[in-house]
């Protein structure tokens, strides 16, 4: 086989893969749990102020 | 069961210590360029010597202690565990700094590899492996071990940092040791310039880039109190990014003995990129999106999002540089050190800087920074600082290569070289200048850092419990 077809071959599936992730980043199904990931910074300290009698050394 | 702080700790402590002396380092050799007698006649205080040392410290004690000390901060926190051994995150950051310390020792002495951003001797590359592998298992493990079923795009990228630069480095310095002093490369000839630069402009997409915005998609949004503006748009961003950054090291060699395929095919790839990161900028950016008037009296904030703004500039920037006819205008010219400073004191530094700013206190039970006006006057001093050093560079720049290609009718040269370095002495002293106020900036922040860690109390948080396991739970 002609490795020119195979680098076209190449191409498409990897133009595929990126047009079916985008597909899987914007379906309606996993947008819960990108929301409740993309709060993962922000709930890491259960909502309290560090505070220094909480913790030990 | 609590989180391990110590190491955070100790790398963000180095990180203010070593930006110092990295940008010490660079005030002098823009000084150097500006009076060259500033050498002193001593071998070791040569800008041929000092350079690769200024560039080894920015990049990878500065940087890298920034990036290993916020990844291990990053990965516990949205992990939910304690890293898995405090033996080997002790390792990892002492390891660091002994090969730091290596390399100031090494490069003033002229002992190098003559591969840019990768001078160090072989001995000093096998250190780096072995602290590397230790740091890898260290993050990974620490995420294998995760008590929240989703991974955070944060870790994606540090990951990618930490995965993509093992490969990097071990590639580009495959090497014939001859003694302790001295080694010769593997590769000869055009195939070496193409390796090491595949290796040099990974080094800056992924330790510079993908490392740096692992850092953003947490602190971002940890400073802003709102989560990041897509997290959809953050995972095309990822994948994205790391597949096209891969393919675009040959724009460093146009006009060269590169094939000519090749070197197209890198400009391509440049271009291209602009997408990814302009979707990262904008991620970052549009965070804030609701809640502009954070900016007004947030400086931490500022800084990010200033960084976030010389990101965009400096990945528009870069494709059009990577444009063969405008790189044969700007090839070899100061405007491409006025290019990896916008990008490595605009987005690097001060992503770093207002990261740090938000780290710091947290480390120590305290709300914020000890001085929040010292904060402030950080921010303004080092970007009039990036300023002045970015717009002297480009005028040097242009007008260097618009000289250097200047004929006269009968095909003779319009310019001799000493004429064009004549040419530039102002703007050495305007970009000597911004690069002072800059580094000045890092002395205001190793002051305030200093109060902040001794009002507060050194002390490991507990880890907090998850809030789900993931959509199964």
């Amino acid at each position: 086989m002609d490795i020119n077809l195979l680098r076209g071959i190449l191409l498409v599936l990897l133009i595929i893969g990126f047009l079916g992730l985008v597909a899987w980043a914007w379906s309606r199904k996993r947008k819960p749990d990108f929301d409740a990931a993309a709060r993962l910074p922000l709930e890491d300290d259960d909502g309290k102020v560090p505070g220094r009698e909480e913790g030990r050394t | 069961m609590t989180y391990n702080d110590k190491v955070v700790r100790q790398f963000t402590v180095a990180t203010v210590l070593w930006g110092i002396v990295g940008m010490l380092v660079g005030v002098l050799i823009a000084a150097q360029l500006w009076l060259p007698a500033l050498n002193f006649e001593i071998s070791w205080l040569t800008y041929g010597r000092l350079r690769p040392l200024h560039t080894n410290a920015v990049i990878f004690a500065f940087g890298g202690s920034a990036l290993i000390g916020t990844s291990l901060y990053v990965v516990q926190r949205t992990c939910h565990v304690r890293l898995i051994s405090d033996a080997l995150a002790a390792f990892v950051f002492w390891g660091w700094q002994l090969i730091i310390v290596c390399a100031a020792v090494t490069l003033p002495l002229g002992l190098t590899q003559a591969k840019e951003y990768a001078e160090l001797e072989w001995w000093i590359d096998w250190m780096i492996v072995v602290v590397w592998v230790a740091y890898a298992v260290l993050f990974f493990g620490t995420i294998i071990k995760r008590r929240v079923s989703h991974i955070y795009v944060a870790n994606w990228f540090y990951g990618a940092f930490i995965i993509t630069i093992a490969l990097l480095h071990i590639v580009n310095n495959v090497a014939m040791p001859v003694d302790i002093t001295k080694s010769y490369s593997m590769y000869t000839g055009a195939v070496d310039a193409m390796v090491q630069w595949w290796y040099g402009h990974n080094a800056v997409g992924f330790f510079l880039t993908a490392g740096f915005l692992g850092m953003m998609y947490y602190f971002v949004p940890k400073q802003a109190e709102r989560p990041i503006y897509s997290y959809r748009l953050s995972i095309v961003h990822f994948w994205a990014l790391i597949g096209i950054y891969m393919w675009a090291g040959p724009h460093h060699l146009h006009y060269t003995a590169l094939p000519d395929w090749l070197q197209s095919l890198g400009m391509v790839f440049s271009l291209i990129l602009l997408a990814p990161s302009w979707g990262g900028m904008i991620n970052g950016i549009m965070t804030l999106n609701g809640a502009w008037d954070k900016l007004r009296d947030d400086a931490v904030l500022k800084f990010m999002i200033v960084a976030l703004s010389f990101y965009g500039m400096s990945t528009f920037e870069g494709p059009m540089m990577s444009i063969k006819t405008v790189n044969a205008l700007s090839h070899y010219t100061d405007w491409t050190i006025g290019h990896v400073h916008a990008g490595a004191l605009g987005w690097v530094a001060m992503m770093t800087i207002g990261s740090l700013y938000c780290l710091v206190p947290r480390l120590v039970g305290q709300k914020r920074m000890y001085s929040d006006r010292a904060v402030d006057l950080h921010f303004w001093i080092s970007t009039i600082g990036v300023v002045l050093y970015i717009a002297s560079m480009w005028i040097a720049g242009v007008m260097q290569g618009l000289m250097w290609r200047a004929f006269n009718d009968d095909g003779t040269l319009t310019y001799t070289f000493i004429e064009t370095i004549a040419a530039t002495k102002p703007y050495y002293i305007i970009r000597l200048l911004g690069g002072l106020l800059f580094f000045s900036g890092m002395l205001v922040m190793a002051w305030n850092t200093w109060k902040t860690l001794a009002g507060g109390k050194a002390y490991d948080e507990e880890v907090a419990e998850p809030a789900y396991w993931g959509s199964e739970a």
